[in-house]
């Protein structure tokens, strides 16, 4: 189904989705909480609530969901949420780590599917396990060693999805900052292609360069990033999946702007 | 004006007039990239970026702040909406309200800028000449038009002035900043603080009425704070665009464009002395009238503002939420229609959250039968127009999202200026020390006490007085003190300050720790208790005090400094290391500036 356009692109439109809902052959996969998903859910999802992959990352965790979900190596797998797409997003990005080639990210959340009157139910589909195999797909993935060993190279860029306050307080030095909700666009949980190209024109990020992104902890916000870079087709980007809780525990190097009181500056 | 309510929720107000221009964020975003190349010189280039409201920021070239304009204040829900989510794009997640009626977005990457002036132009509005040596915002009481002591409605010249001057060739290079305030009375206005001040009056020739202005020039705050003066008995509105054009044109000419620290036009005031001013302006005036080869007008938009209550949300069975008397006693002002109210929604130093901005704007369409809001002078909001019957319900959603502090009116909401938050020259954390002083007093019940409703707190970083710390019945502005060797902030202390007829800059009484602050006022409010009489405020009783005509056991400003002296001396930064840091902060304290960009 994917094919139909941009292949490489890992993202659905979600008219499409919704001409393609009644085919059985694609695995529509809801990762809000399971109570949320009884009450109702895009027609014909199934649920996998993010806390369970978080659970546990490792490749045999994630082949097992899958397989548990019906997912084999060719089945269409489309994932939504109803959290601007950062939880879909991590989910997505888990699946082709472990080299599923037919995953994409709806492009609205459930609240936004919604808006647009398409189809809900709350009927739970039957789920017939499938086989699913293991490719690691390493490009993708950016651990605490390679981040630190590629840091300073000229054509790698290092972007903190976290909000801006958090940023200023503390980030890994030489990070851009391009907080997660300067992703999205009205009724979209991404900008327009033209809206991010625009976004890395401004910031001087070329589009050809090496792009690792990261957030506070589990690889949700800049997941989104990852996927918002992809969706313009850029073609190297790596998530450093375990982020910025991780770095700080491995005690690696900190910036932060000093000697101002920005926090003071917030209403929260 | 005329009321008809008719009971249906209206369709969401739009402003009507569009002050943006598309192509400047893309200039803005060229602009940016030239400088970053070293093609563009930074001072041209900072000139050009204050031009286009966008200020530095503290210790970095890397973040600006974005100045945008609410000409008039008025505010409408949608660029509500539409600030709430570029504060969370672009900025830290909250936006803020300033005391000169603008909302400034801070820790914006430069980069981005451009991005939040195309996004601006969506819902007409602009940053252009929020900053720089330009006509400021210009701004309009928040009562105008439902204010019982005006004499007319000054939104729409006030409106109509910011048309005329915005992009307006002659005020692309003044000297210095110059800012219009228009009011609908003395209470209600600061007009004797700025360059031009405007009062409504009416003037009766044979039988015919006629609307003009009080006109006050050369008022300022700063390190040397001046009150303005009056111009003449009564300026006609016809002759309003006239005086404001010869009163720029001599300052253009004449100001002084060499020495940046003392070149606002009260400085000129001051040096020429005010009458030969006042004979300039008069000529000048006759000259810019004479030479106008066609007839200038300003295009006042008069019609009359449609007012139509939305449907009733009030539920009758629903009880008295919890704390509403103080709330309305201490945030809600009746206006001169009768049935109709104006809610003052009171922030912490102007501070508020993306979220509580979409609620701002739905309570605006819920609630205001004016549909839109206006942005007041202590870094608040106003929303006008809530009938009688849809207070409770409307106390109710403001609580619901943290927006029902009280003391709105009163002393309990304290200003205070960026402070080192982020800007460049501030030497204290005079933003967080306002947030304190207001819990402090909301735990008091301070917002309660009619004797203290008068009064002002108003706090500035540095002696610049942004935060209009001169005109406070008790201002503070920030510096370091030293014990030994070691340095702790320490604040000048102003008492007695007034913006309305008498208008009166306060005088400086003590310095005061940044630990002490708090004691400091409550130890005034002390002495005030104990020596009033009946009938009296603190600001009248601080007012006979610095002026020596108090006759109880405090007689003047040196009984108060004796009655404190005990309270500001420096601990030992052993015994009390506290003392040694500012609020906000766990080090001890040094102070840090960068370069100003005041006079820029
Ligand atoms: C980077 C430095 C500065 C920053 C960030 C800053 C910021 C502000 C802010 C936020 C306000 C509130 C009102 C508004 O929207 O206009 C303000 C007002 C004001 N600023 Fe500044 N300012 C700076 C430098 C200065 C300097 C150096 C001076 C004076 C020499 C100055 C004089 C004033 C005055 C007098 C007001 C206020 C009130 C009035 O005229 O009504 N500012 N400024
Ligand atoms: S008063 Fe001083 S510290 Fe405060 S904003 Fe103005 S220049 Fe900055």
């Amino acid at each position: 189904m994917c094919s139909m356009i941009d292949s490489d692109i890992p993202i659905i439109n979600s008219k499409l989705l919704r001409e393609k809902i009644q085919q059985n052959s694609i695995r529509i996969v809801d990762v809000r909480r399971e109570q949320e998903y009884q009450q109702s859910h895009i027609t014909n999802a199934v649920n996998l609530p993010l806390a369970k992959l978080l659970a546990d990352d490792s490749s045999e965790s994630i082949q097992k969901i899958a397989q548990d979900l019906g997912i084999s190596d060719e089945t269409p797998a489309v994932i939504y949420d109803d959290t601007f797409g950062a939880l879909s997003s991590r989910v997505v990005w888990a699946l082709q780590y472990i080299g599923h080639k037919d995953v994409k990210l709806l492009d609205v959340t459930f609240s936004q599917w919604k808006d647009l009157g398409y189809e809900i139910s709350t009927e739970v589909p039957e789920i017939e396990t499938a086989i699913h195999s293991v490719k690691i797909n390493p490009e993708i993935m950016a651990t605490a060693e390679y981040l630190e060993k590629v840091k300073e190279n000229k054509n790698v860029v290092i972007i903190d999805n976290r909000e801006r306050l958090n940023y200023l307080e503390q980030h890994i030095p030489g990070a851009i900052n391009i907080p997660y909700r300067t992703l999205a666009s009205d009724g979209k949980i991404l900008r327009t292609k033209e809206g991010m190209k625009t976004l890395l024109k401004n910031r001087g990020i070329s589009e050809d360069a090496e792009i690792i992104t990261y957030c506070g902890s589990v690889g949700t916000l800049s997941g989104l990033a990852y996927y918002a870079l992809k969706s313009i087709g850029v073609p190297n980007v790596k998530l450093y999946v375990h982020s910025f809780k991780e770095w700080k525990s491995l005690e690696k190097p900190i910036d932060k702007q000093e000697n101002a009181n920005y926090w003071d500056l917030s209403a929260e | 004006m005329a009321q008809q309510l008719r009971p249906s929720k209206p369709a969401d107000k739009q402003s009507k007039i569009d002050w943006s221009r598309k192509q400047e964020a893309e200039n803005f975003a060229e602009t940016v990239k030239l400088f970053r190349q070293g093609k563009i010189d930074p001072d041209m280039f900072r000139r050009f970026r204050l031009q286009h409201g966008a200020y530095g920021t503290r210790m970095t070239d890397d973040y600006a702040m974005v100045r945008i304009k609410v000409p008039a204040g008025q505010v409408y829900p949608n660029q509500l909406e539409k600030i709430a989510q570029l504060s969370e794009m672009y900025s830290i997640g909250s936006a803020h309200f300033s005391t000169r009626e603008n909302i400034q977005l801070h820790w914006v990457i430069l980069e981005d800028v451009s991005e939040i002036m195309q996004s601006l132009s969506d819902v007409g509005m602009t940053s252009r000449e929020a900053c720089g040596n330009t006509v400021r915002n210009v701004m309009c009481s928040p009562m105008s038009g439902v204010c019982k002591d005006e004499i007319f409605d000054t939104t729409p010249y006030a409106l109509a002035i910011a048309r005329f001057m915005l992009r307006n060739p002659i005020c692309q290079g003044l000297p210095r900043k110059f800012k219009f305030n228009f009011t609908c009375c003395e209470k209600h206005g600061m007009i004797r603080i700025v360059d031009v001040g405007l009062l409504p009056q009416i003037q009766e020739i044979d039988g015919e009425k006629r609307k003009g202005f009080k006109i006050f020039l050369g008022g300022g705050l700063g390190n040397r704070s001046f009150v303005g003066h009056q111009l003449e008995d009564f300026t006609p509105v016809e002759d309003l665009l006239y005086t404001s054009m010869a009163v720029i044109r001599i300052f253009d000419r004449m100001g002084d464009r060499k020495n940046l620290s003392r070149n606002r036009m009260r400085y000129l005031v001051n040096d020429l002395g005010w009458e030969k001013f006042q004979n300039l302006v008069l000529k000048e005036r006759a000259v810019v009238k004479a030479t106008q080869s066609v007839i200038v007008k300003l295009n006042i938009d008069d019609s009359v503002n449609e007012i139509q209550r939305p449907i009733s949300v009030n539920d009758e069975s629903a009880s008295v939420p919890d704390g509403y008397a103080r709330w309305e006693k201490t945030n809600v002002e009746k206006q001169s229609q009768s049935g109709f109210n104006s809610v003052f929604i009171g922030l912490e130093a102007g501070d508020i959250t993306a979220n509580q901005l979409r609620s701002v704007a739905e309570i605006i369409r819920d609630y205001s039968a004016e549909g839109f809001a206006r942005n007041g002078f202590s870094q608040n909001i106003v929303i006008r127009y809530v009938h009688d019957d849809d207070l409770k319900s409307m106390y109710s959603r403001l609580l619901e999202t943290g927006l029902a502090k009280t003391g709105s009116l009163t002393m309990a909401s304290a200003v205070g200026c960026s402070g080192t938050t982020s800007c460049n020259l501030a030497l204290t954390n005079s933003h967080r020390l306002a947030k304190e002083v207001q819990r402090k007093f909301l735990e008091l019940n301070y917002d309660d006490d009619d004797d203290l409703k008068d009064s002002t707190v108003k706090i500035s970083g540095c002696p610049n007085s942004c935060g209009q710390h001169q005109i406070a019945t008790i201002g503070f502005y920030g510096g370091g003190g030293r014990h030994g060797t070691d340095m702790f902030p320490n604040y000048t202390m102003s008492l007695g300050g007034k913006f309305d007829e008498d208008a009166m800059l306060g005088h400086h009484t003590a310095r005061v720790p940044v630990k002490r602050i708090i004691p400091v006022i409550l130890k005034i409010i002390e002495l005030f208790k104990e020596n009033k009489q009946s009938d009296d405020t603190l600001a009248k009783w601080i007012d006979r005090v610095v002026s020596g005509n108090e006759s109880s056991k405090i007689t003047c400003v040196d009984d108060i400094k004796k009655a404190i002296a005990p309270l500001i001396v420096p601990p030992n930064i052993e015994d009390e290391p506290d003392f040694y840091m500012d609020y906000g902060s766990d080090t001890n304290y040094h102070t840090v500036t960068g370069k100003g960009e005041c006079a820029a």
